[in-house]
């Protein structure tokens, strides 16, 4: 506040100005993007969100500094799909540590911000502010949403990224033999790899979405990424139970590890068409029920 | 006065509800089986700063958050700025200006980013306008200087001031300012009431909730006063203040006399011990009240009346009733928060 009255007035006389030419009645409705672009810059403007890119940037790391350490050109067959052929080929890093992330750290980190979404903006007491603004429960549940989907992108292309740039680091690139058997070049690979970064963002989705009903259900954000973390756990429990057949095909960690049927010649589109659709069956039942749960929703916190 | 209904201000006919910035008809809000607000019909003029009493768990965020749409109404209705809420928030909101329950921001953001990330939220705040008018709300409550500064490294007050910040990021029609000078220093306190007093002389209508009836008392022109989730009274300053009876305290030696002469002029002498009129014994005097009521009586004519009936009048007290015996009397006097 300003010191004296004087100043106060001064204040207000220069901020009615600027108001009368900056606003009216006449209201220009932005689409939103404004607020999308908030909620990005407020997600990569926490420490946390870094914490979790350097943990999975980590991944690639170390999985090709083990390898080149330890030079070992034995083709033991054991430990993660394709690990034999990082020595050969640099660009396997990447392939590896999607494989590795894939079962725990790529949920973890999407559970703590799909989580995060609503119960956090509740923790924090900001939540009734967005709502009074008026940011527009719809419009925020979207918002919040997109973000999360955005943030899979950004975490499954920083493995991707960190992968290729050390596997060119440590290990020869030449031609990249397929599962199926077939060679293809440096270029043709690379668009391969974005494929399968495709794949693996759209496999994310969907727990991105029981992240998003989890975190209207409580104003505790740990609870509701603890929660949707250890769903994506129990997904996969079931997944690997051949007793539950019948119940694999929904699971929405199903066609988590398929991503593989990117590197056959030609391209086994089966699993990518079968797993966009699934996910989107849970955005549409997970959306819809956060969207139901939410707009009912008192806001006490 | 208690809980009068809805409709024309006592004392001005040409008020029509269209005149009203707030008014609910019957609003209540249950959790489980405990009503936290009963019943309440509210009617917040246009261009009123509105006090908005009650004490602790009296109800007033909980009607707070129903009027912003931040809970649902168990029952009744709501018209802010003319408007049904919550179905028309959209219309509504732009125009509101709101503190709710204390100030709330993300920590690890300065307190600019703060108010550019809420006011992004408003789909028709410009975004053209948008630095300069965080700078100049900034200013306004004094925070220029910490701008830049993490919210989770402002005190209680520097977060109550950013919270006003928000609510005056526009110009607004109304503002809504639950408990707006908790955890402010004297200074703090003071600015506050100037600036509600700018804005209230700008056109927006305030309408400020508190449990500090001093704070209120100097800045409101009307005010209401919630207890146990009821509304107990509203109307303006004057009209609350009037209901506490004015009374006169006469000390004298001659009782028996004074207490004709009292009642020759028509005002109701107190019986002994009677709430607020006990007679006490001090030296050879004693005490004697009496409620002046509705007469027109001067002061100056009683002491007259007393003496020329042969009273020895040794003190004379006019005690006009305060607004805080009238909180008092309509709260209750008890300390501990209704469950
Ligand atoms: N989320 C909730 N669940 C259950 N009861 C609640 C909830 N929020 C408030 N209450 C109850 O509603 C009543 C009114 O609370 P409210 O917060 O509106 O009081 P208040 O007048 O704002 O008090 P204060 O001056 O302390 O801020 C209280 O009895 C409280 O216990
Ligand atoms: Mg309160």
């Amino acid at each position: 506040m300003p010191d004296s009255a004087g100043e106060l007035d001064k204040a207000t006389a220069r901020q009615s100005g600027n108001w009368a030419t900056g606003t009216g009645r006449v209201a220009r409705h932005s689409v939103g993007l404004a607020l999308f672009v908030s909620e990005l810059s407020v997600l990569y403007r926490r420490r946390r969100t870094w914490a979790m890119l350097a943990a999975l940037a980590a991944v690639p790391i170390l999985i090709a500094v083990a390898v080149r350490v330890t030079n070992s050109t034995r083709q033991s067959g054991r430990g993660p799909q394709f690990l034999d052929q990082i020595t050969q080929n640099g660009l396997f890093v990447a392939v590896t540590a999607l494989v590795v992330s894939i079962p725990l750290f790529l949920p973890l980190t999407v559970g703590v911000v799909a989580g995060d979404t609503i119960a956090g903006e509740a923790s924090h007491g900001t939540l009734r502010y967005l709502l009074v603004a008026p940011a527009g429960r719809v419009r925020l549940l979207i918002v919040k949403y997109v973000g999360a989907a955005a943030f899979c992108v950004c975490a499954t292309l920083v493995v991707v990224v960190t992968g290729v740039g050390i596997g060119l680091a440590l290990f020869p690139v030449g031609p990249v033999t397929l599962l199926s058997g077939d060679t293809i070049g440096f270029s043709e690979s690379i668009v391969r790899l974005l494929l399968i970064t495709a794949f693996v963002t759209v496999s994310l989705l969907g727990l991105s979405a029981i992240g998003l009903f989890i975190s209207t259900l409580t104003d505790v954000p740990v609870g509701a990424m603890a929660a949707t973390i250890v769903l994506s756990v129990v997904s996969q429990v079931l997944g690997a139970l051949p007793q539950l057949d019948w119940l694999h095909p929904w699971l929405f960690s199903h066609y988590w590890l398929s991503f593989a049927d990117l590197l056959r010649q030609p391209i086994a589109w089966e699993s990518f068409g079968a797993n966009a659709l699934l996910q989107l069956g849970y955005i549409a039942v997970f959306g819809a029920l956060a969207y139901g749960r939410f707009l009912t929703r008192d806001v006490l916190s | 006065m208690s809980a009068e209904p809805p409709g024309p201000w006592p004392g001005d006919v040409t008020r029509s509800a269209g005149d009203l910035a707030i008014e609910t008809r019957g609003l209540t809000k249950r959790f489980g089986h405990q009503a936290a607000v009963d019943q309440i019909d509210l009617a917040v003029p246009r261009g009123s700063v509105f006090g908005f009493l009650g004490p602790n768990g009296s109800g007033k965020t909980t009607t707070i958050r129903m009027l912003l749409g931040l809970a649902s109404a168990s029952s009744g209705q709501i018209r802010v700025l003319g408007s049904e809420m919550p179905s028309e928030f959209h219309d509504v909101l732009p125009r509101v200006g709101a503190l709710v329950e204390g100030p709330a921001f993300y920590p690890f953001l300065s307190g600019a980013a703060n108010l550019h990330r809420l006011d992004t939220a408003d789909r028709q705040a410009p975004s053209a306008t948008r630095d300069a008018r965080v700078a100049e709300s900034l200013e306004r409550v004094g925070l220029a200087h910490a701008a830049g500064k993490r919210v989770g490294a402002y005190s209680l007050g520097m977060k109550q001031r950013l919270g006003i910040a928000n609510a005056i990021l526009r110009p607004r029609e109304l503002l809504m300012l639950d408990e707006p000078t908790n955890g402010l220093d004297p200074q703090g306190t003071r600015e506050v009431r100037s600036l509600i007093r700018s804005l209230s002389g700008d056109g927006t209508t305030v309408f400020v909730s508190s449990h500090l009836l001093a704070e209120i008392e100097q800045i409101c022109t009307h005010a209401a006063v919630m207890s146990t989730g009821r509304l107990v009274a509203q109307g303006t300053i004057d009209q609350l203040r009037s209901r506490g009876e004015t009374r006169v305290r006469v000390r004298t030696p001659d009782l028996p006399s004074a207490r004709v002469v009292l009642g020759s002029l028509g005002l109701s002498v107190d019986e002994v011990a009677r709430e607020r009129g006990e007679q006490i014994r001090s030296g050879e005097d004693e005490f004697v009240t009496a409620a002046v009521g509705v007469l027109d009586v001067r002061a100056e004519d009683i002491v007259a009346a007393l003496v020329a009936g042969g009273v020895r009048v040794r003190g004379f007290v006019v005690d006009e009733g305060s607004l805080e015996d009238q909180f008092v009397a309509l709260t209750g006097e008890g300390f501990d928060v209704a469950g």
